[in-house]
């Protein structure tokens, strides 16, 4: 009896935890009251959004030609942004990876990173568009700088991540940097980095359709005056469009994430089932 | 050939883990390098071709000192020096003639390297060397996919496809069951042999460096203890080099 009191509460009560439960609670019934979220205002809203979905069909397709431009040019700002963010996330990425290069350099460069990804892209694409104007420059140069910040971080993570053992071999038969960086590094990352930069590529396509709004090119900008004109059949066209645009995407990526990182050939791609039996992609599950 | 006078490393200032090596590596023969763990073996072999750097001291290769080389000819020194570690330190991802060619790297400029445009010569000898380790036909195979000691196999290839003047050999057989152990350890010897290049090899294996090796090294506390032919290695010499004399019998 005596020991069972002296033996430490395995389930203690922690004030501070709930504490934080409570004030929480408090600070989202007290925010719904500020903003006017109220039984009446969901009511006269689902109104008001049965009646917007009414107009919204029929899509109307009428007006195609317009809609392939816009497509079109979401389409090269997400390409030509992509190739020109994920060239440049090459370079920053491994400078500012701090296992390979001094301090003096990583630094900069994951401040450089840090600016980068500190605006959400429609905020960059606003100030470019202030910049160097209207128009597919400004959100090409708008998702660049956002694809920078995402995959340059990414690809620095992943060089801190590889084996030094490996590096260090290479290093020792006299290797200059470049040629380190190229046999000893690049193949440990280079799945990694086919990865990121399909997922940039997908996330660009998405934002493409999306800095429009702002002037910066592309569907966004056809889309946001089909807003204005109340033309929600030309609206619906538009968004079933964009959906098509992304599932396309999606699947280029994954066909290129399994060439490039699976190994596999172009007509494995068409080909139901597991791919290359016996081939890389199975390893790659024991060392990933 | 390879001579060592007074190096100190000390990676925590104040506390050495070298103290005052002096080692003279003829052209020929197999030194093999024993002592405890955590005694300096690793260290000294690295501060040899400095992936780690010696604190003091002198290394003198080829009639440089390689320990007041810049970074450019320190390059240039590495080519002749060969280095066959304890976990392969293969790049896994790349294919065995990749990994073999990435011994030539240091004559290859990087522009080339990356497009993997390697000299024919070069890519002949692979194949050459491949045949010799007991790996041929394995050329395009990727190197995760191999067993340990046809890993280290291809560690060794590596290392002699820089047609070195020296080899070092970091535990080469530490990661490796006893019987691969000996296999590893008479291609490494046959091949220096054969090509005349002196071998530095750390072990912990007694035995296997009793019957490789032309001259033993024991070291302790940082220091050099027994330098002799294998013959005269006494176990009351390996009870200084290790201490305590329970595991001798």
């Amino acid at each position: 009896m005596n020991t069972a009191a002296a033996r430490p509460d395995p389930f203690p009560v922690d004030g501070w935890k709930r504490a934080g439960w409570l004030l929480l609670a408090v600070y989202v019934v007290y925010a719904a009251a500020q903003m006017d979220v109220s039984w009446d205002r969901v009511v006269s809203g689902l109104h008001n959004a049965r009646h917007f979905f009414e107009r919204l069909f029929p899509p109307n397709f009428s007006r195609w030609d317009l809609l392939v431009k816009g497509l079109g040019e979401s389409l090269q700002i997400a390409v030509l942004a992509s190739a020109l963010g994920i060239a440049l996330s090459l370079p920053i990425g491994l400078a500012a990876s701090r296992n390979l290069v001094p301090a003096w350099m990583s630094w900069p460069a994951r401040l450089l990173i840090v600016a980068a990804r500190s605006f959400h892209p429609v905020i960059v694409a606003i100030l470019f568009v202030k910049a160097v104007g209207f128009g597919a420059l400004a959100g090409i140069l708008a998702l660049a700088l956002a694809s920078i910040g995402f995959t340059a971080k990414l690809f620095a993570e992943a060089i801190e991540e590889i084996s030094l053992k490996q590096v260090e071999a290479v290093r020792a038969t006299g290797a200059p940097f470049g040629s380190v960086i190229g046999i000893g590094v690049l193949p440990q990352v280079f799945a990694r980095f086919i990865g990121f930069a399909t997922y940039q590529l997908d996330s660009n396509l998405r934002n493409s359709t999306m800095v429009g709004i702002v002037g910066a090119g592309g569907i966004g900008g056809t889309l946001f005056a089909a807003f204005q004109r109340f033309d929600y059949d030309f609206v619906c066209a538009i968004l079933i469009s964009i959906i098509a645009l992304i599932m396309l995407g999606e699947l280029l990526a994954t066909g290129v994430r399994a060439i490039f990182i699976d190994g596999a050939s172009i007509g494995d791609l068409f080909r139901r089932g597991p791919r290359a039996p016996g081939g890389r992609h199975e390893r790659l599950l024991e060392d990933d | 050939m390879l001579s060592i006078k007074r190096l100190s490393k000390a990676y925590v200032a104040g506390k050495p883990v070298l103290i005052d090596i002096d080692l003279e590596i003829a052209s020929r023969g197999i030194t093999a390098i024993i002592g405890a763990s955590g005694t300096g073996k690793s260290t000294l072999i690295r501060c040899i071709n400095r992936l780690v750097e010696p604190t003091s001291g002198a290394i003198e290769f080829e009639g440089r000192d390689l320990v007041k080389l810049s970074r450019a000819s320190l390059r240039q020194a590495r080519r002749h020096i060969g280095m066959v570690f304890q976990e392969y330190n293969l790049v896994e991802r790349l294919t065995v003639m990749e990994n073999l060619l990435s011994g030539r790297l240091g004559y290859v400029s990087a522009w080339r390297a990356w497009r993997r445009k390697f000299p024919p010569a070069d890519i002949a000898r692979a194949f050459e060397l491949l045949d010799v380790v007991g790996l041929a036909g394995f050329a395009n195979q990727r190197a995760d996919s191999l067993s340990g000691g046809q890993r280290q196999r291809v560690g060794i290839a590596r290392a002699v496809m820089q047609q070195p003047s020296l080899l070092l050999a970091d535990e080469p057989t530490s990661s490796l069951d006893p019987k691969t152990s000996v296999e590893v350890m008479q291609l490494l010897t046959d091949i220096a042999r054969e090509r005349g290049i002196p071998v530095v090899i750390n072990m912990h294996d007694v035995e296997l460096a009793k019957r490789f090796s032309d001259r033993i090294v024991g070291m302790a506390g940082g220091k050099v203890v027994f330098d002799g032919p294998p013959g005269e290695l006494t176990d009351s010499m390996l009870k200084s080099i290790y201490g305590g004399e329970d595991w001798l019998h």
